[in-house]
């Protein structure tokens, strides 16, 4: 009994901490990890955006999925606005990529 | 190969692309307009034999049968009509001045539509009719109407109308920035933007006389001539800054600000580049 107990003891001392490293790794830490996941998604996205304002070529979409973005953040929704930031992000790094290739792509669409 | 031989070849290749890199661009490169236009007209021409030259300010009705038999019908009542009344008011009410728009344009402002955009030498930039009326009402004291509304389309519709048939006459003066310009408005025609990857080329150069949902693609050759237009679409008048702007929000870009410097250049290339063609605007379009 008394090994039994010593044992489950053991098993309680070695796998408490896990657990609870665990849960405190997903629950209540989870929630200001998700914001703070969000606010550094939602910085890149929007400095990708800023990028492509300068070459004057930003997408409704983007903006959409920014907007997007805050709302879900707003209602506390932080998988989702992860989710539409990085969205956002990839949409505003492909019109930076179109922004720079048509500077000598638009050539080839030319009447001659 | 060895990786020696492998060094060499890489390093030939890279001074071979410097070299390209450094040497002069060739004549072919040099903004040549006159050369463009003649190319323009050509490609438009040879694409659609059957269509009278002319007869390209009337966008989709020049290359659809069906359409263009509806169109003449509705010319008899067209949908522009009390937009042109309104603007032949507004261009006669004096400002808080007591001047009007006639004492800020050439001619009273009468049948000069042909002439615009020009390059003000003095500014350095394209000025686009739509600029000047903005432009003359701050010189009386008054605050400038949006360029997408309807009463900026009433006012150019008024003075497109009293122009109607003079032939575009766009300059290009012999000035470095005015080639500028024209070149930077060009690059805007055919450059790709906006999610779906089109230019205006893509639209009104490869598929004019195509359909577009329920459209049928206009030609870039002359589509400005029949500008301001009532669109059914909108239910009501456009103007050359409403069209580029919805032209760029279909393409799921997000529009300039009207009058941009990126929009006047491209007014004034594609107005160039259909010197010679008549003034049909106001027009009228599905």
């Amino acid at each position: 009994m008394t090994s039994m107990n010593s044992k489950a003891h053991m098993r309680i001392s070695l796998y408490l901490p896990v657990a609870l490293l665990v849960m405190g790794g997903t629950v209540p830490v989870s929630a200001a990890g998700s914001e703070t996941e969000f606010r550094a998604a939602y910085a890149a996205a929007e400095a990708a955006e800023n990028e492509a304002g300068r070459l004057r070529n930003r997408w409704t979409v983007t903006e959409a999925a920014l907007a997007e973005a805050k709302k879900a953040a707003d209602k506390g929704d932080f998988d989702q606005a992860i989710a539409s930031a990085r969205e956002a992000e990839a949409l505003a790094k492909a019109s930076i990529f179109q922004a720079t290739s048509e500077k000598d792509a638009w050539k080839n669409l030319e009447i001659r | 190969m060895s990786v020696r031989s492998q060094s060499r070849l890489a390093l030939a290749a890279l001074s071979a692309l410097a070299l390209s890199a450094v040497q002069p661009s060739s004549a072919a490169d040099q903004p040549d307009p006159a050369a463009d236009a003649r190319a323009f007209r050509n490609y438009f021409t040879n694409k659609f034999p059957n269509v009278k030259l002319e007869d390209f300010v009337n966008g989709p009705y020049a290359l659809n049968e069906d359409m263009r038999r509806q169109w003449e019908e509705k010319e008899q009542f067209p949908p522009y009509e009390f937009s042109l009344e309104t603007g032949k008011e507004l261009f006669a009410k004096p400002f808080k001045s007591g001047k009007t728009y006639a004492d800020c344009f050439p001619h009273q402002g009468i049948g000069i539509r042909q002439n615009y955009p020009y390059f003000d030498e003095k500014e350095g930039k394209v000025i686009t009719l739509e600029l000047a009326l903005n432009r003359c009402r701050e010189a009386n004291g008054e605050t400038p109407i949006s360029y997408t509304g309807e009463d900026m389309a009433a006012l150019t519709a008024y003075m497109a109308f009293t122009s109607r048939g003079k032939p575009f006459d766009i300059k290009i003066p012999d000035d470095r920035r005015a080639l500028q310009a024209y070149q930077n408005g060009k690059r805007y025609f055919y450059a790709r933007r906006g999610q779906l990857n089109f230019s205006c080329a893509t639209c009104h150069v490869q598929n004019p006389g195509q359909r577009m949902r329920a459209e049928v693609l206009a030609p870039a050759l002359g589509i400005l001539n029949a500008l301001p237009i009532y669109r059914s679409e909108w239910g009501g008048m456009g103007t050359v800054s409403r069209r580029f702007t919805t032209c760029n929000s279909q393409i799921r870009g997000v529009p300039l600000e009207p009058q941009a410097e990126e929009y006047r250049d491209l007014e004034y290339y594609l107005s160039y580049v259909s010197n010679g063609l008549p003034v049909s605007g106001p027009g009228a379009r599905p």
